[in-house]
């Protein structure tokens, strides 16, 4: 489908010359093909700096010595590495660290366990209320927490004693996630009934069926629904603000960064040293799954 | 009718009733644990003085009137979110758009592109809050150095109250990734057919893009715009943290912070729940701003929940 084929006029209206018009047009083409490709990947070049000069300066400038950060030379004078150690060695880091790794690795778990039954009925079960059900995931999915903070915090800090803890953070996401649920049910929905229909056939039960037919089949979706929370969990804030906060042995990487940088108000460099030490995690798991997430993302907007 | 019904046939209408039931249960707790019984709570609440210690006690709509009329925080975090939802959403809209349009047409090194423009969206908000708040600092940030080298106005960003919405909306549109996503999946099942029968119309790239492109991928612009406004109506990480850390006084060990720095700038209605319940101990006044988030939030799920097909379930 190039412009040649398409615009014969053209072809026809260049005067006689080398070649003859077909290959002119052919030619004109080519070029403007080119020049396409050259205007296109130049956005491209000026988008990528816009969106990975930011992590190239907090490289760079976590790698400075105290004075240099201070300064306007942006490439480090001697790259001190040894600020990563420094970071690493605070008092505090290594356990927000595992606390951090906790919450994300029992809230993942326990959230897809908890919502792909749920997720499944919603998908391939015919019943009453099915809507109803369907209206209430994606409101509660719509809402922020701090909608029920206030009983919330006063049911977790004054009945269950559980203050300066993650458990408040973790324990509700063993009865299914909203959001996961919601995901997961548009995979489902995409897979033809035959299957289920052909493991009732043969004597399955429905649980069987969810464990041993469905659940190979929608393995990417269940990898993309850890993965968003994996990250949810590893990025929240407001959570440990709320639960944690009263007891700096329960905090996690992204509230206890803000403290780092009280600490250290002048000393941007350990400072963006501690930053690239939270954001490595996360952009390690991305490129190792890099697919899965983008799936997973896709499926969050493509049902329209 | 019912009385007809085949003893066996009811039997297997309770079983199937019963595994829907045992299918659906862990969402049936969550949701009565964690969302019917505290949203029903936050409502007596809301009518309540309590501040945790003392039992509560009965004031009638004085939470409400004190929220709407008294409470200095309450219109101007509304105000920000006004002009947040304007230009953060337009903004961001509109370059993921641009940007899905421009990842479908690159041909070399198509995978690098998408993960450079992909890989902000995942940067750990407050780790990306500070990064940005380094990049802008007025004195000894990068960005401005920059601008002062080529001779244009250096803004004081997170510290200028004029300026503070306009650097959280660069975050913001820095972390595009996600619509970025949505879009190129939209814009790649527009079907070739069309672009083919309007390029044999004599249609240039415009009016490709207006009359073909546009009216295929609107339901998703509608979802991206639908969405924005409600996340926009909850941001809360990025503003309180930009706001914290500008301000040079970090509040994680009880030191008391002015909300909103600079001048209120920064405030949005969820760090108001967090001030009035966590700071103030009014857990009353709290859960008046819970609820108008909650009927806020819920006015664009229905509208979001209209205009999509989210419920089309197979039959």
């Amino acid at each position: 489908m190039t412009q040649a084929t398409l615009s014969p006029g053209t072809a026809t209206t260049g005067a006689k010359g080398h070649g003859g018009p077909d290959v002119r047009a052919r030619r004109t083409a080519r070029r403007k093909q080119t020049l396409h490709w050259i205007a296109v990947h130049a956005l491209g070049i000026a988008a990528a700096a816009f969106f990975v000069l930011p992590f190239v300066f907090v490289l760079l400038t976590a790698v400075m010595s105290d004075n240099q950060a201070l300064t306007r030379d942006l490439w480090p004078h001697h790259w001190q590495w040894s600020n990563f150690r420094t970071v690493w060695d605070t008092p505090g880091f290594l356990t927000w660290w595992r606390n951090t790794l906790v919450y994300a690795v029992a809230g993942t778990v326990l959230t897809v366990v908890s919502s792909l039954p749920v997720a499944y009925a919603l998908a391939k079960f015919r019943f009453r209320g099915r809507n109803l059900v369907m209206v209430l995931v994606i409101s509660t999915m719509m809402l922020p927490p701090q909608v029920v903070i206030i009983p919330m915090y006063l049911f977790w800090t004054k009945q269950m004693g559980m203050d300066g803890s993650l458990w408040p953070l973790i324990i509700p996401l063993a009865f299914g996630d909203a959001f996961t649920i919601f995901l997961l049910r548009q995979f489902l929905l995409t897979i033809p009934k035959e299957y289920t229909e052909a493991a009732k056939v043969d004597g399955c039960g429905e649980l069987r069926t969810l464990l041993t037919v469905i659940v190979p089949m929608i393995k990417p979706a269940l990898a993309a629904v850890a993965l968003f929370q994996f990250f949810y969990c590893w990025n929240d804030y407001f959570g440990p603000q709320i639960y944690a906060s009263s007891n700096p042995g329960a905090w996690t990487l992204s509230y206890g960064l803000e403290s780092f940088k009280g600490a250290h108000h002048t000393n941007w460099n350990l400072t963006m040293a501690a930053t690239v030490l939270v954001m490595a995690p996360v952009i390690v798991v991305f490129f190792f799954a890099q697919k899965a997430f983008i799936e997973g993302v896709t499926l969050t907007g493509v049902k329209g | 009718m019912t009385a007809a019904v085949h003893p066996l046939l009811k039997a297997k209408r309770r079983k199937s009733a019963l595994r829907t039931l045992a299918f659906l249960s862990p969402w049936i707790i969550g949701f009565s644990v964690f969302f019917v019984y505290p949203l029903v709570s936050t409502v007596y609440f809301s009518f309540m003085k309590y501040n945790g210690i003392n039992a509560p006690t009965w004031v009638g709509g004085k939470n409400w009137s004190y929220v709407f009329t008294d409470y200095p925080f309450f219109w101007p975090a509304l105000r920000n979110t006004l002009w947040l939802v304007v230009v953060m959403v337009t903004l961001r809209v509109l370059f993921g758009l641009g940007i899905g349009l421009l990842i479908t047409k690159i041909k070399t090194g198509a995978g690098f592109f998408r993960t450079a423009f992909y890989l902000p969206y995942l940067a750990p908000p407050v780790a990306a809050t500070m990064a940005f708040v380094f990049l802008l600092n007025p004195g000894t940030g990068p960005v401005n150095h920059l601008l002062g080298d080529v001779g244009l106005p250096t803004p004081g960003w997170f510290t200028d109250p004029h300026w503070s919405k306009p650097a959280l909306t660069m975050l913001a549109v820095w972390g595009i990734g996600d619509l970025m996503v949505i879009f190129m999946a939209a814009l790649l099942d527009v079907p070739k057919e069309q672009y083919e029968a309007a390029e044999l119309d004599g249609a240039g790239p415009w009016h490709r893009f207006r009359f073909v492109t546009l009216p295929n991928i609107s339901p998703i612009v509608m979802f991206a715009v639908v969405t924005g406004v409600i996340q926009t109506m909850q941001y809360y990480t990025q503003p309180l943290v930009a706001g914290k850390v500008a301000s040079g006084v970090i509040g994680n060990s009880g030191q008391q912070v002015e909300p909103g720095y600079p001048d209120k700038s920064t405030l949005t209605l969820p760090q108001l729940v967090y001030e009035r319940g966590f700071q103030r101990f009014d857990y009353g006044s709290a859960c008046v701003i819970a609820l108008v988030l909650f009927v806020l939030s819920m006015a664009f799920t229905a509208l979001l929940l209209r205009r999509n097909g989210f419920l089309s379930a197979e039959d």
